[in-house]
């Protein structure tokens, strides 16, 4: 087994009586790429702040890079990478200023080799005279990863890195995620993307707080014994629309040229397809998804609240 | 890792320059408003003002008429312009275009020749009080003496004998009631105020409210290096305005430097000091700049009226005064112009130092805790 560089046990934390983390407990092996997924609010962000030493648990505890979380803080910061959700670097300075402004934080001896090592890696040659403020959303993000990564450090926590980023620029930004990850730096990155959550080698889903299915995507999909059927054919807006509000349907949807249905009890699934009466649709059972099946979490957790 | 960095806090300084520098407006602006508000302030803001504009209607034309005028024109309190009727000076004054009437009935010269006392009408627009005050007071005074040797022997002979003694007024300090010299020392405190309070609890707040403030500490950088390193600029800052606007107030208005100017860069540092805590603690409770300059203009404000900056603190009732001696600034303006006009030294100027001190302790203490507790 590889040794962990996140491994933490029933940790907790409270904001006034909001239970924000309930007991959670990851395992994050070396040089992996680990997906964190789960809806709005569901605690990912303050996990990651929780592992960099920002937050203090209020109970539960472990090991990141091996340090202790509750009296290493400082330690695990300086070899731990901490991109944050909104882009929290100087707009009024330029990305030069920016960078030797890390550089000098982490009393770096090799400043200027590590500057250029680093710009030259996220391509950021042009853009180095530029303020931050005025880069585009995909610079701007290579901006922060580069900062974030310019100390080396051994994890990196990335939290919705692409959020409002076009296809090309999370495309480069993702195989600049895995080039790092090939020389050996751990990386935790919480996304809403489907194809993004494909892409990493694990994934953990989140949802109020707890850790509720772990593993590859292929897994993932496994344990959610999900039931997925598709349609081709006319009018299938409407076929949607009336599958919805099925018994047994948690998810009718049109995909293109498909109408996709999913939920757990095969039966139900198709007695509710029937009632739709004689219909010229073409169905057949489908593999179920990644996002079928996150989907079918989010849906779960609404019921539980 | 070091529980605190000097090179951490240099790379924050720099950034801090750097983020100064880019900001030219800003900075201008903090430089210039020292001189902007000590041209406002010493030259225009004047509570014992002269040369009021003052209509004269007169019914006579005697030679005691002439010496009146003359008289009143010497007190340089007054600007006499003459006005035909009296409906007319009216008028003028509730156009705000004179602040006084002076009506020399018909016959004055006559009825003063003849010892019947006549009277002369003085009618003063008190809206502003204290800008009128100085000036009926030399009026009054100025009636008494000034007719004297113009009247007939037989009359002279009848006025009322001296006084059995002279009261000799001997005003210390500021002997020709400038108000500039009363002003512009204390303006120095009321400036420190306006740049350390509320630039700081902005700059801080700014942090938190962009998000650069999590970000900094996820990296190694210390609370304490954070605090400080937002902080040392806007002293240094603080420090150029005072240099500035003791030159500006020795070569326009000037205002004397009669005590020790170490001790009194010295004192303003604990001033300094006392406001960066009270611009820390609005800076842990206001959520977005915006809060942070209301709660920093809302301090600001008993400081202008409480202090004795504006007002003369014993003129004001008990709870005033003890809400006044809460303030830094109160002490700060006392140690000023204590060190400035009256050449005061240490021993005089302690009564005011340890307040601010003290000060500095609670609330410095206090700050630091919250600043801790917002981080987490």
């Amino acid at each position: 087994m590889k040794p962990a560089a996140i491994d933490v046990d029933g940790l907790v934390k409270r904001f006034g009586t909001h239970t924000v983390i309930d007991g959670l407990s990851l395992r994050v092996d070396e040089g992996e790429v680990c997906g964190f997924l789960g809806g709005n609010g569901s605690g990912k962000t303050t996990t990651m702040r929780m592992l960099c030493g920002l937050l203090l648990p209020d109970d539960g505890g472990g090991t990141c890079l091996g340090l202790d979380l509750r009296n290493a803080a400082a330690q695990i910061r300086l070899q731990t990478g901490y991109m944050t959700q909104q882009f929290s670097f100087y707009r009024d300075l330029t990305v030069m200023e920016n960078l030797e402004f890390v550089a000098r934080l982490y009393e770096m001896p090799d400043r200027r080799s590590a500057i250029a090592a680093v710009v030259e890696r996220m391509g950021l040659g042009p853009r180095t005279r530029q303020l931050a403020g005025e880069l585009s959303g995909g610079w701007k993000q290579r901006m922060a990863l580069a900062a974030c990564v310019l100390h080396r450090p051994k994890l990196l926590l990335l939290d919705e890195p692409t959020a409002g980023v076009d296809a090309r620029a999370r495309r480069q930004f993702w195989d600049l995620i895995h080039d790092l990850a090939g020389e050996g730096m751990t990386v935790l990155v919480s996304t809403h993307y489907m194809d993004e959550a494909e892409r990493c080698s694990r994934v953990v889903y989140l949802a109020g707080g707890k850790l509720v299915v772990q593993g590859t995507a292929s897994e993932v999909i496994a344990a959610a014994h999900l039931v997925t059927f598709e349609a081709v054919g006319p009018d299938i807006e409407r076929a949607a629309t009336r599958l919805r509000r099925e018994p047994g349907i948690e998810m009718a949807g049109v995909f293109g040229h498909a109408l996709r249905v999913a939920g757990l009890d095969r039966q139900k699934l198709q007695e509710g397809i029937a009632r739709l009466g004689d219909t010229p649709l073409r169905w057949q059972e489908v593999e179920p998804r990644l996002d079928d099946v996150f989907i079918h979490m989010l849906n779960l957790q609404k019921t539980d609240e | 890792m070091n529980a605190f960095s000097p090179a951490r806090l240099m790379a924050i300084l720099r950034k801090e320059w750097l983020q100064m520098r880019r900001d030219p407006m800003t900075l201008r602006l903090t430089i210039l408003l020292p001189i902007i508000q000590l041209v406002l302030f010493g030259y225009a803001i004047n509570a014992n003002p002269r040369h009021l504009p003052t209509a004269l209607v007169s019914g006579d034309h005697s030679i005691y008429e002439r010496d009146l005028i003359t008289a009143l024109a010497n007190t340089r309190y007054f600007d006499i312009r003459n006005y035909a009727t009296q409906a007319q000076a009216d008028q003028a004054m509730r156009r705000g275009d004179v602040m006084f009437i002076l009506d020399i009935p018909a016959g004055f010269g006559r009825r003063i020749d003849r010892g019947e006392h006549p009277q002369m009408l003085v009618d003063a627009d008190a809206s502003d009080p204290v800008a009128i005050g100085s000036a009926t007071a030399a009026l009054s005074s100025l009636t008494a003496s000034v007719l004297r040797r113009d009247l007939p022997p037989n009359l002279q002979a009848s006025a009322p004998p001296p006084a059995p003694f002279e009261v000799v007024l001997h005003e210390r300090y500021n002997p020709e009631q400038i108000t500039a010299l009363n002003i512009v020392p204390g303006l120095i405190a009321v400036i420190l105020t306006l740049s350390t309070l509320i630039l700081t609890s902005v700059a801080i707040t700014r942090e938190r409210e962009v998000g650069t403030l999590e970000n900094l500490l996820a990296m190694p950088a210390r609370p304490v290096e954070v605090a400080l390193g937002k902080i040392i600029p806007y002293v240094g800052l603080a420090y150029v305005q005072i240099i500035m606007f003791l030159f500006a107030s020795i070569f326009l208005f000037g205002v004397p430097i009669r005590g020790s100017l170490l001790l009194l860069l010295a004192s303003l540092g604990i001033f300094i000091t006392c406001n960066l805590s009270m611009g820390l603690i609005f800076s842990t409770l206001a959520r977005t700049q915006m809060q942070a300059q209301q709660m920093a203009q809302f301090a600001f404000l008993p400081s202008m009226l409480l202090s004795g900056f504006l007002y003369p603190f014993d003129g004001m009732p008990r709870w005033a005064q003890v809400i006044g001696q809460c303030l830094p600034i109160t002490h700060a303006l006392r140690i000023v112009r204590g060190i400035l006009l009256k050449g005061n030294g240490f021993s005089d100027i302690w009564p005011d130092i340890w307040p601010m001190m003290l000060f500095v302790l609670v609330v410095g203490a206090a700050a630091v805790r919250l600043y801790r507790r917002t981080l987490d």
